[in-house]
């Protein structure tokens, strides 16, 4: 069976300073990958290549077999969808507005069809975001907006969901209710990767962890192998253990 | 849930329901405004009149202000639609018809047919075809400037048509310098904007023009939409942004410029106009764009007609936007969203 993805070679660069280099790696659907690594690793490159935004890049990046270059953006946009690290609007679309874009790819025509409000309609109960359905996106806080924008890009009803750093300017509650989603959709068969920072997020709710280091793959592995205290330091130079919590899990602690 | 029903208002079959009431609603006030702005003026008509065809009632009503309502009409239209694409092109809500330099590639091509007494091409005036010419090399100019390789952002676009806009502007300051009296006169008055009567078949020429290129772009409406976010928001939701920023930058243009060239710089229309309407419609460009039309129409032709009938000499119709558009709409914007300027 051909994987969802399959990156050979694949790297990047913006003019002459190289952000990543021969990065190779598969993903199949069906699970969560967290992607982290130091800033200036190249994740946000590297998601930005696998959502069709990064052209153009070396070596070959497939999905379903096909380079990701190649593809008609509509049909990619149908199965994979993209959720930016933040969103500026200059003008006042409502929050329902802004979810009804992700639509845009099954557009038939000027107006949307019963099949695009009842998708539409979905996501926005899956982000818990119907109560500020009618107000304008720029008066939202920015949990809200950022629940708004998944919700968006779950109304593109994909297979793979990429998002660069989603819960960065959330709080705690709506940090653990996003991840909670995505594994949640992951469970149900999509592919979910997600930029992080968060290790402890990442290793509480990712099958596997990537990361990068200096434009390249770091580590592969599960969180527990992945996220050791020795490939920690290899990846972020700095000191951390796993502590016991209460429940079970361990905890990630770093620093001194 | 109570969300239900007014999900449904803002879009699918309920959206399509709100674009015919207010397409309804604008269209009766333009076709309003249409008829009943030929008969006021120095002389007074009466519309029973004119139809009957008496003198001088139908003359003057045919001959001179009905053609003058229709350009004044199509401009209002023109200018305001594309006011509204490119400020969702380039995500600047500030953003006019006039901001990629159209009007001062137009100005350079009139003040340069001017100065140099060109008097007309074809049978057609020399001042309107040199400013075509003159916007549409300017345009060209800009494009050229502003692309990155096969790139082109809203970014590029911006900076180079500001830039190229001043530069144009001081070229015309130095022509403007060396003319005579009679020619810096005319040069004046056609900076100054005006909308005159054309003859029914350089009249059907434009609306050849304007009308097609006006439909595709409502037609685009949720491809704007998208613009209007972000680039690579557009893309990753199956549009080609690069595409769409040439589309949007040669169609509003060519409404721009075709304007321009026959009237001269009108400002203010593209900018109150959609602005206005946001306030009303929201954001959505499925409404904003064919309302836009409809709205900047009726509005040119309110002022057209306040140009000519509120002084005993005619005064420049842009004048009378800027005084009778600009405070309506700083108290339009005060009076709501208060919270949300700009």
């Amino acid at each position: 069976m051909t994987p969802l993805y399959a990156l050979s070679g694949t790297g990047f660069s913006y003019g002459s300073s190289r952000v990543l280099s021969s990065v190779s790696l598969e993903m199949s659907l069906g699970s969560l990958v967290a992607l982290t690594g130091p800033n200036g690793a190249g994740k946000s490159t590297l998601l930005g290549i696998m959502a069709g935004l990064r052209q153009p890049y070396e070596g070959s990046c497939l999905f379903r077999g096909r380079e990701v270059s190649a593809w008609k953006r509509a049909p990619f946009a149908r199965s994979v969808s993209f959720v930016p690290q933040s969103l500026r609007l200059e003008f006042p679309f409502t929050a329902e507005q802004v979810v009804f874009m992700g639509r845009t790819p099954y557009a038939g025509g000027l107006f949307e069809s019963p099949d695009d409000i009842a998708a539409a309609r979905r996501a926005m109960d899956l982000t818990d975001v119907a109560a500020f359905a009618h107000r304008d996106f720029r008066s939202l806080s920015g949990g809200e907006r950022q629940r708004v924008v998944l919700a968006s890009a779950l109304a593109q009803q994909p297979e793979v969901l990429l998002l660069d750093e989603p819960t960065t300017f959330l709080d705690l509650e709506h940090q653990l209710s996003i991840y909670k989603l995505l594994r949640r959709l992951a469970n149900e068969g999509l592919l979910v990767v997600s930029v992080t920072h968060d290790l402890n997020l990442a290793a509480a709710f990712s099958d596997r962890v990537i990361a990068l280091k200096a434009g390249r793959v770091e580590a592969d592995a599960s969180p527990s192998d992945a996220l050791s205290p020795a490939s920690i330091r290899r990846i972020f130079a700095v000191d951390a253990e796993w502590l016991p919590r209460s429940s079970g899990k361990g905890w990630i602690a770093y620093g001194e | 849930m109570a969300n239900e029903p007014s999900a449904t208002q803002a879009n699918g079959a309920g959206l399509a329901r709100r674009l015919a009431v207010t397409l309804g609603v604008s269209g009766v006030i333009l076709a309003a405004v249409l008829v009943l702005a030929p008969l006021v003026g120095s002389t007074r008509i009466s519309l029973p009149a004119a139809l009957a065809g008496q003198w001088p009632d139908a003359q003057i009503f045919y001959g001179v202000r009905w053609p003058r309502t229709i350009l004044a009409a199509l401009a209002g239209g023109a200018l305001a639609i594309s006011g509204a694409l490119f400020q969702a092109l380039l995500r600047d809500a500030l953003a006019t018809p006039y901001t990629l330099g159209v009007s001062s590639g137009a100005s350079l091509g009139a003040v340069l047919a001017i100065s140099f007494r060109w008097s007309s091409v074809a049978g057609v005036p020399a001042v309107w075809v040199s400013a075509l010419i003159g916007a549409m090399l300017t345009l060209a100019l800009v494009a050229g400037v502003a692309a990155e390789g096969r790139r082109m952002s809203s970014f590029t676009l911006l900076l180079a048509g500001v830039t190229i806009n001043s530069i144009v502007m001081s070229i015309i300051m130095v022509l403007h310098n060396l003319a005579s009296v009679g020619q810096s006169f005319a040069i004046v008055h056609w900076l100054m904007g005006g909308i005159e009567p054309l003859p029914a078949t350089v009249l059907a020429m434009v609306a050849a023009v304007i009308l097609p290129v006006s439909a595709v772009i409502c037609w685009k409406a949720r491809e704007w939409n998208l613009m209007a976010v972000g680039e690579e928001w557009a893309s990753a939701r199956g549009a080609s942004p690069r595409r769409l920023m040439i589309l949007g930058y040669v169609a509003g243009s060519v409404l721009t410029a075709t304007v321009t060239s026959i009237t001269g710089p009108i400002g203010f229309v593209g900018l109150i106009v959609p602005h206005a309407l946001r306030l009303k419609t929201g954001a959505d460009h499925r409404l904003l764009m064919p309302a836009s039309f409809l709205a900047g129409a009726a509005f040119l032709v309110l002022c057209d007609t306040a140009a000519r009938t509120l002084m005993s000499v005619e005064i420049p119709v842009s004048v009378v936007t800027a005084l009778v558009g600009g405070p309506f709409f700083i108290a339009l914007l005060r009076s709501r969203r208060k919270s949300l300027w700009l």
